[in-house]
């Protein structure tokens, strides 16, 4: 269909709207605008351009300075085909604000929030500001009940918890995202109301086909929204995906009563965004050329997650983040760390044993743990169970250095048994199928298993009451 | 156009025009809604502002009101027991989710109020003028201000008062129950003495082996999750301190959420009173206003000075000053300052500085002994400690406790590493200890160190040879060394009988590993083979701290025996 108008035509139209402003420079994901006296910071903006044909071309960008009569716009797009002369922005008042309801729910949309499952743009008569509002500390409550997940590796050693920040490190090549969209599948809250939230960012067609295939069943019982943003989508819109995922999380969560799972894949995609429009920008560049606040910015993500005092529903966030050669200092780990309570690490050694989910239980650790496990909340022995499982593996550990250097066949007969202990940790209760879904009993139950390949006096960290009831069967 | 307007806005930096009069840390009120900031720069035509709240919306030609004053803390009564944002606004009467806000929240409580002094008595500053003793946990003395001296010419009668109400009349000057105070200005004292007696904190890695003086400073760096946070916690639950300001610099809300839940459980075991009435919070949490965080370090230390100036130990605790040096980072490279080390302003180190030396013992103005320390964390990217924020609080401070990845993953807890911390205030209290009645101390400290040291170097050594061709002698020493970090420097921050220590329990535990490593020794002297002496069940020593209460010094020594019977046993 060919435009009734020129592109100069087309131009006269937009700028008969006197909202409308011309661009003075571009660079980058950036554009310059001029004549913006009385724009404001952080405000959300629509950047019009027109084709040589005439067509009209919509996309979107955020304020990131304003100064003097110039503002300085992010275009979530990207720059390309803008020029000076066929661009026209103007700016919506405030910051960005979206739609927040259970009218999200069961949706496909991309990493702006447009659907892209062929249904109608999602509407809804509340809407919320992207950026969110801190919350309140003394009006937090302390997370406090499990997210059980079906899988053995997290249910018993890591358990998440109602509330809780807890990532997944990983590195390129291990099913970390086939992890993650297991836990976003089969995850729940004790029957309780539960939704997952699952933002995308920079998967590749074949991950996101994945994704949307394991979280199938859960999207069409209306328990999910999946944002996805593609390898080949536009990289600056990733710095919005997250924040609408976590803004529509928040209202499902603390206005409608829900549990809310936020997985964030992959947040190295994210911060890789970030540094795109830090160097763009020409900001003076930090670690690995990372800008200085991304500590900041990750914690703005990170720390919407919580429970509030004195309502139902609960954010728990699932970052999920390949470590750039698998080096943990880096700062995409390295911050998320800082602002996380604990971290799942993958390890390529436990992967090239054919173990999934290739889980190093020594290197993870859900600080949470401690409240959201253990009697009334999983079970009684689970705390005690989990510590010990942990000083066994770690003392294996210390055999298995030692049974590279002076052979397995010189080893004692206890230290023997701890090699058969780590191996039937990792086959016993490490291991499970990407669709198999374990109750916490029979995790448990597994638990005690392994355990009891080790002699009764090795278990000290067991009261002699449990050892009774579990172990009493086993020998 | 007249009076102020914003020009340039940057994230939390605001350029504006048009307020010629203004001075150097004046505040601004930025926007119709008058959102607060604080002047950092100056020139001929414009200021530079850095805005405390989000500036989200703020635009060019908005206007700008100068208030006239310097950023302040509300200082009284109220505080003891509250939760406050960087700015020291009470968080209680704030919403759910955090708006940008100016007001600060005068909840128009009443509180008791007692006075002390006569109508024509002559004061001077820091003079006693009255009481309140409804304020927390503490003897909260309402004092002469600095500055301010001469003839009492009214005396409010006993009775209930609001923060706004006066109380006293100082010859012109209404003093009330609370008052305000530049944060950025440490407040007069009369003045500093040495630092001479420990602050007792109920860990035993610190009170053994890495003390602390009251007055002193000490920093804890570590890579993240190395036990920072449990740490200082522990330190804020149980310290021999009377005040406790527990600054949550830039982290996380869960932790606050879960410091407020335990202190409200927790009695004092010294008092018998709530370990939350002896507390300040201030909760500036890593996703609120950037420059709030900035500002909090010092709000900290001003209400600790508050509360020296009354007679009492205060104690801060800032977890981590890194957070508050990034938001300094952050705001020099908006404002375009030339960068100094990794991007830091050239004047980290002088601000770090600064800020430790606000720590010590004082002669306060009122003639009373009192102190302020000061522990902060601090948080090193990479987990790497030659960064600038690491490397200059270590020349600033007179503790480290450094912690030590490969102990945390080993779930070594608290991972203070011996190698990696230093107490430059040990010889000093060494000395006190001595005159007060324990004059073991010292050596006992010093026996430690060099255990620990020699059993690192035989482990090392003994990875190489085997432990087996070692002699029997060095055998013990690496038996030794483990039962000391085993037994005495390990300790479970969630296990209630582990997580404080009196002085009695933690002596009686060293003491205890001490003992029986010299009956290893003369056990091996006499013949024994090493194995045979590793074999031995030791564990009623390994367990004594766990299975013991925490002033369960006799239970410990009682575990010592029979350890020792079975030593002595040995053919
Ligand atoms: N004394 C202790 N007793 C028992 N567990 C501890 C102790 N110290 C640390 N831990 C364990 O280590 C975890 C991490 O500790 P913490 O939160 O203090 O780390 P951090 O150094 O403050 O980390 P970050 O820099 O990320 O804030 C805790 O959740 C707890 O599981
Ligand atoms: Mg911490």
């Amino acid at each position: 269909m060919r435009p009734d108008r020129t592109p100069q035509e087309a131009l006269d139209a937009l700028d008969l709207e006197v909202v409308h402003r011309s661009v003075q420079e571009l660079h980058g994901p950036l554009l310059v605008v001029s004549g913006a006296t009385g724009v404001g910071w952080d405000e959300f903006a629509t950047v019009r351009s027109v084709g040589p044909d005439g067509g009209q071309e919509l996309r979107h960008g955020l304020v990131l300075e304003v100064d003097g009569d110039l503002a300085v716009v992010q275009v979530l797009e990207g720059t390309e085909r803008l020029s000076t002369g066929n661009t026209r922005v103007a700016f919506s008042g405030r910051p960005l604000r979206v739609p927040v309801g259970p009218a999200w729910l069961g949706r496909v949309c991309n990493g702006r929030g447009e659907p892209v499952d062929g249904g109608p743009p999602v509407l809804s008569a509340t809407t919320a500001p992207v950026a969110g509002l801190p919350l309140n500390p003394t009006h937090r409550e302390p997370p406090a009940e499990p997210i059980l997940t079906g899988i053995s590796a997290i249910d018993a050693l890591t358990t998440l918890v109602r509330g809780q920040k807890l990532p997944i490190f990983s590195v390129a090549g291990l099913p970390h995202l086939e992890l993650a969209a297991q836990v976003a599948a089969q995850a729940t809250a004790g029957g309780e109301p539960f939704s997952v939230v699952f933002a995308a960012m920079g998967l590749t067609h074949a991950d996101a086909d994945m994704v949307r295939s394991v979280l199938e069943e859960r999207s069409a019982a209306g328990e999910l929204v999946l944002l996805l943003n593609t390898a080949d989508d536009p990289v600056i819109e990733r710095v919005l995906t997250p924040r609408i995922a976590l803004t529509v999380a928040e209202d499902l969560a603390f206005t409608h009563g829900r549990h809310v799972l936020v997985v964030l894949a992959d947040m190295t995609s994210y911060a890789e965004a970030l540094r795109e429009v830090s160097s763009a920008r020409g900001e003076m560049p930090g670690r690995r050329a990372y800008p200085g606040y991304l500590y900041s910015d990750l914690a703005s993500l990170y720390e919407r997650c919580g429970r509030v005092r004195g309502r139902p529903g609960s954010v728990t966030v699932l970052p999920v983040l390949t470590m750039p050669a698998g080096d943990i200092t880096h700062p995409v780990p390295d911050l998320t760390g800082y602002i996380t309570e604990g971290q799942v690490v993958l390890s390529p050694q436990v992967h090239a044993r054919n173990v999934y989910p290739p889980v190093d239980p020594l290197a993870s650790l859900s600080r949470l743990m401690r409240s959201g496990a253990g009697a009334g909340r999983t079970r009684e022995d689970h705390l005690d169970l989990a510590a010990q499982l942990l000083a066994a593996l770690a003392r294996a550990r210390q055999v298995g250095e030692l049974a590279e250097i002076v052979g397995s066949a010189a080893l004692n007969a206890t230290d023997q048994r701890y090699l058969d202990f780590a191996t039937r940790l990792e086959r016993r209760l490490l291991d499970q199928q990407r669709s198999e879904a374990r109750t916490l009993d029979d995790t448990l139950d597994r638990c005690w298993e392994v355990v009891s390949v080790l002699p009764v006096r090795e278990l000290s960290m067991l009261p002699s009451r449990l050892l009774e009831t579990h172990l009493d069967g086993r020998r | 156009m007249t009076g102020g307007r914003v020009r340039r806005v940057n994230g939390p930096l605001v350029e504006v025009t048009g307020l010629p009069e203004v001075a150097m840390s004046d505040l601004v009120g930025l926007g119709a809604a008058g959102l607060p900031g604080e002047v950092v720069a100056v020139d001929t035509v414009s200021a530079s502002v850095q805005a405390y709240e989000s500036t989200g919306g703020l635009a060019v030609g908005d206007p700008v009101t100068p208030l006239g004053r310097p950023l302040s803390a509300r200082l009284g009564p109220w505080l003891l027991g509250g939760v406050f944002d960087g700015l020291l606004r009470p968080l209680a009467s704030a919403p759910t989710w955090l708006e940008p806000d100016t007001d600060q929240r005068d909840t128009g409580s009443q509180w008791s109020w007692q006075p002390a002094v006569l109508e024509g008595e002559e004061v001077t500053p820091g003079a006693v003028l009255g009481t309140v003793p409804d304020a927390g946990g503490l003897d909260y003395r309402v004092l002469v201000p600095p500055g301010v001296r001469g003839e009492v010419r009214w005396v409010a009668p006993a009775g209930r008062v609001t923060a706004r109400d006066p109380v006293v009349d100082v010859a012109g000057v209404a003093v009330g129950v609370g008052t305000e105070w530049p944060v950025r200005r440490p407040r007069p004292v009369a003045r500093r003495t040495p630092v001479a007696e420990p602050l007792l904190t109920g860990q035993r890695v610190l009170d053994a082996l890495f003390p602390v003086a009251r007055g002193s400073s000490a920093a804890v760096p570590g890579g993240f999750g190395t036990g920072k946070t449990m740490l200082l916690q522990q330190v804020a639950k149980w310290c021999t301190a009377d005040v406790i300001v527990y600054v949550g610099c830039g982290e996380r809300g869960n932790e606050m959420a879960d410091v407020l839940d335990d202190l409200s459980r927790l009695v004092d075991p010294r008092s018998g009173r709530p370990l939350a009435g002896r507390t300040v919070i201030i909760a500036n949490t890593s996703n609120m206003p950037m420059m709030a965080r900035e500002a909090s370090i010092y709000t900290g230390v001003t209400v600790a000075e508050h509360f020296r100036d009354m007679g009492h130990h205060a104690v801060v605790i800032a977890d981590s000053t890194s957070r508050w040096a990034e938001a300094l980072r952050e705001f020099a490279s908006r404002s375009g300052a030339l960068p100094a080390e990794e991007g830091y302003p050239a004047g980290l180190p002088s601000a770090l500085a600064a800020f430790y030396e606000r720590a010590g013992r004082y002669v306060t103005l009122g003639g009373a002994e009192a102190s302020v320390t000061i522990i902060g964390a601090v948080s090193p990217p990479g987990g790497d400690t030659t960064e600038p924020v690491t490397a200059h609080t270590e020349r600033f401070v007179r503790g480290l406790w450094s912690l030590d990845r490969a102990l945390a993953y080993a779930r070594h807890y608290p991972a203070v590493g011996w190698t990696g911390s230093f107490a430059r205030d040990a010889e000093g209290l060494a000395v006190w200890y001595a005159r007060n009645g324990d004059p073991g101390w010292g050596p006992r400290r010093a026996r430690m160190v060099s255990l620990l040291a020699e059993a690192d170097r035989l482990g090392d050594l003994a990875e190489l040879v085997g432990t087996a061709s070692l002699p029997g002698r060095e055998r013990v020493v690496l038996l030794g060394g483990r039962l000391l970090r085993e037994a005495v420097l390990q300790q479970s921050a969630v296990d209630p009988d582990d997580a404080h220590s009196t002085a009695g329990k933690t002596t009686a535990l060293v003491d205890t590993v001490l003992a029986v490593v010299d009956a290893c020794t003369a056990a091996v002297d006499r013949g024994v083979i090493a194995t045979e002496i590793e074999e031995v069940d030791f564990s009623p020593v390994l367990r004594a701290a766990r299975e013991t209460p925490p002033d369960g010094a006799d239970g410990v020594l009682a575990r010592r025996d029979q350890v020792l019977r079975t030593l002595a046993g040995l053919a």
